[in-house]
């Protein structure tokens, strides 16, 4: 008998993409009815509904023993949802098992469940037993919920009038204080304020603290480096390190670099409707040739190749372009930002992005290209280049903050006054 | 420390454990539908009398002054209406309430792990709170018309508790449906209003020639809808048993097919809705 607390074999998600009803799961009848009919009157010609599957996740084995803390990261699409779907039973494993001894909480989404024109006081009984507590449980818990969340004078005002801040409060305030073996976190530090996430960090400790299992998925390393004793990578699907934090936090930057070299087509970590794809980022200098290397000051045209399936046209669109760092972005390039005009594309080409002085420091970027169509998402990948930049003349000076050393940040053209002391004593007698 | 463990293909045998451990949910989510109903209205729970009585006065006008269907027994028109009304609304507002609940409820589905079964059953919880209410008002027009039921009326609660098994049945496979083919949601209302014509809500069911009597009963609503007024009525003496039966058989069957179609597509909810 092992001593794991959650133990995985072989665990594998398959989704079927469904060609016939793209984009949405479910079917209409009519379309039933008439496959049906179809099917009957020429079983030959027609051809089965096109589908592909895709393995969300594949293959995965892990144990996590009593009392761990355990990070889970990688990239959007690496399968982290559905991994923690499958855990607290919102889905079911297309393969493998999973066993699990204890109760099992997750907080997917704080406040699910609230409903707006209910009080305080009754949505911390429904959201309650929605995540499985007793009623008398509720009840005995009551007052330290409302203490924790804040929000004592409100507990009798319906949460529509609640602030969104006040209302994840309250929500993960009830969450919190679910007492299970094992529970499972997603992304809940991504609201509310700072205070806030201090004491949902410093309530996730004494959780832990008290010898409860904890899974934790977040995109903020710097959190998941805090809590957490170990970390498991996923990309496409597959485990790919298990081990300390540190260095699964390594791996996860290392990936990172080498999926930006890879080609886009090949890419499975992106989100959208998928009528348009990029499939090439380029990064260009003032010639249009290409380079490794930007000077920070310099001007720096990305080009982004697409191939559009020719579905739909592709009208009124927005492309935007995020350069990021490790886990946050320091500034957004989008057409909507910057032009009146409705941009209308061809199905296939390249939509260039260009920065006249490229504000950035020494370091190291990624680039992140994103599509909508109409107000539909059709592609979007968190890290499709790599941008590397040295430091330049971007002030004019010939200098660079901070002097000699490298610190990733973004660069501002600022400008100092400094009085002179005829202008000091004139201020002077104004103020007295 | 219980052991869980979760694989394709497995119906989990601790579903109905589970079911147990979250009896307090049904009672929530019914409360909140209930509360939330009333919120914001003017004059409030008051809807909850009004409604029944509105439907009530409009049928007795329209079949006994309008269609001039004449009374059965000795009980007065508004009783004989009102007594095939009950079992009917029930199923009706059953049926529209929890085929469309896990659809309105997506939010809990897709983030949150419970038996799923729970939001269908809570809906028709709500439905039965207001059953309980129409209920009362007879009571209260039976007191008015100084008529008293005759024995039979021990019998009512097994009626009852067939219209419940009934709707649950329809219910959870039509949920389960409307997950799936969404259609459905223009479907049931259609079903609905249907089946208001051919279940003998205005009328009484010896209205029906005697050679069609048993193929009408192949509708559970009749079997039901007569035992209310057999059970409530003086005069009616002749129960037509068969029609009972039917009820009974078609009632428990489509709960166990409702259910298990339920529970067969239940896995896949998360993914679909």
């Amino acid at each position: 008998m092992s001593n794991w607390i959650i133990e995985t074999e072989g665990l594998g998600k398959k989704y079927s993409l469904r060609h016939l009803g793209a984009n949405r799961g479910y079917v209409t009848l009519r379309e039933a009815v008439m496959y049906g009919f179809r099917r009957l009157l020429q079983p030959t010609k027609l051809p089965k509904i096109a589908s592909e599957d895709f393995w969300a996740l594949r293959d995965l084995s892990f144990g996590v023993k009593e009392s761990e803390t355990v990070a889970i990261i990688g990239r959007n699409g690496a399968g982290k949802s559905t991994l923690l779907k499958i855990l607290s039973r919102i889905t079911e494993p297309s393969a493998g098992r999973v066993r699990l001894k204890g109760r099992v909480a997750s907080l997917l989404e704080v406040g699910t469940g609230f409903h707006p024109e209910l009080t305080g006081r009754e949505n911390i009984y429904l959201n309650g037993t929605i995540l499985g507590m007793a009623k008398r449980e509720v009840d005995r818990k009551f007052d330290a919920i409302v203490d924790f969340s804040g929000v004592e004078r409100f507990v009798d005002t319906p949460v529509k009038h609640f602030s969104s801040g006040m209302q994840v409060r309250l929500a993960f305030a009830v969450a919190a204080h679910l007492e299970p073996e094992i529970l499972v976190i997603d992304e809940v530090l991504a609201v509310g304020d700072a205070v806030f996430q201090k004491k949902c960090l410093g309530k996730m400790q004494d959780v832990a603290a008290d010898g409860r299992t904890v899974l934790f998925v977040s995109h903020d390393l710097a959190a998941v480096e805090k809590l957490c004793s170990r970390a498991i990578l996923l990309e496409g699907g597959r485990c790919r390190a298990d081990g300390p934090t540190a260095q699964t936090i390594a791996d996860y930057q290392a990936s990172i670099v080498e999926s930006a070299a890879v080609d886009l087509t090949t890419r499975k970590d992106r989100r959208g409707a998928g009528i348009v794809r990029f499939t090439k980022i380029q990064l260009l200098d003032e010639n249009c040739s290409e380079q490794s290397i930007f000077l920070s000051g310099k001007p720096i045209r990305v080009r982004m190749h697409y191939h559009a399936d020719g579905s739909k046209p592709l009208e009124n669109c927005r492309v935007s372009l995020t350069f990021n760092g490790w886990g946050k972005i320091y500034f957004v390039a989008s057409t909507e930002l910057v032009r009146d005009d409705c941009l209308n594309l061809s199905n296939e080409g390249f939509i260039d992005c260009i920065v006249d002085e490229l504000p950035l420091s020494l370091g190291t970027y990624y680039l992140g290209p994103f599509i909508e169509v109409n107000g539909e998402v059709q592609d979007w990948l968190e890290s499709a280049a790599t941008l590397e930049v040295e430091d330049g003349n971007f002030y004019g000076t010939g200098r660079n903050y901070p002097q000699g050393g490298a610190g990733a940040t973004v660069l501002v053209k600022h400008r100092w006054h400094v009085p002179t002391k005829a202008s000091l004593e004139v201020t002077g007698r104004r103020a007295s | 420390m219980d052991e869980l463990i979760i694989e394709s293909g497995r119906l989990e045998r601790q579903y109905w454990a589970d079911i147990w451990r979250y009896r307090e949910l049904f009672y929530f989510l019914a409360w909140r539908d209930l509360l939330v109903r009333y919120k914001q209205t003017v004059i409030g729970i008051a809807w909850a009398l009004l409604r029944p009585l509105l439907v009530m006065l409009v049928f007795t006008v329209v079949f006994s002054k309008i269609a001039k269907l004449p009374s059965e027994g000795t009980a007065p028109y508004t009783i004989l209406v009102f007594a095939g009304m009950l079992p009917w609304q029930f199923f009706a507002s059953s049926l529209t309430e929890s085929s469309g609940s896990l659809i309105s409820n997506v939010n809990l589905v897709s983030k949150i792990y419970f038996p799923r079964l729970i939001v269908p059953t809570s809906t028709i919880i709500t439905s039965f709170v207001d059953f309980l209410i129409s209920f009362a008002i007879l009571v209260a027009l039976m007191g008015w018309y100084r008529y008293i039921p005759t024995w039979h009326v021990v019998l009512l609660p097994v009626f009852v508790a067939l219209a419940i098994v009934l709707a649950v049945g329809i219910g959870v496979w039509l949920c389960a449906l409307t997950v799936k083919y969404r259609d459905f949601r223009y479907v049931v209302p259609f079903i609905v209003q249907f089946g208001l014509y051919v279940s003998p809500v205005g009328f009484s069911s010896s209205v029906v020639p005697h050679k069609w009597r048993l193929l009408y009963s192949l509708n559970p609503m009749v079997g039901i809808i007569d035992g209310f007024r057999w059970a409530l009525i003086r005069g009616e003496e002749h129960l037509y048993w068969p029609s009972i039966a039917l009820s009974v058989v078609l009632s428990a069957v489509l709960c166990g097919c409702g259910t298990r179609y339920f529970r067969k597509t239940e896995r896949t909810f998360a993914d679909v809705i």
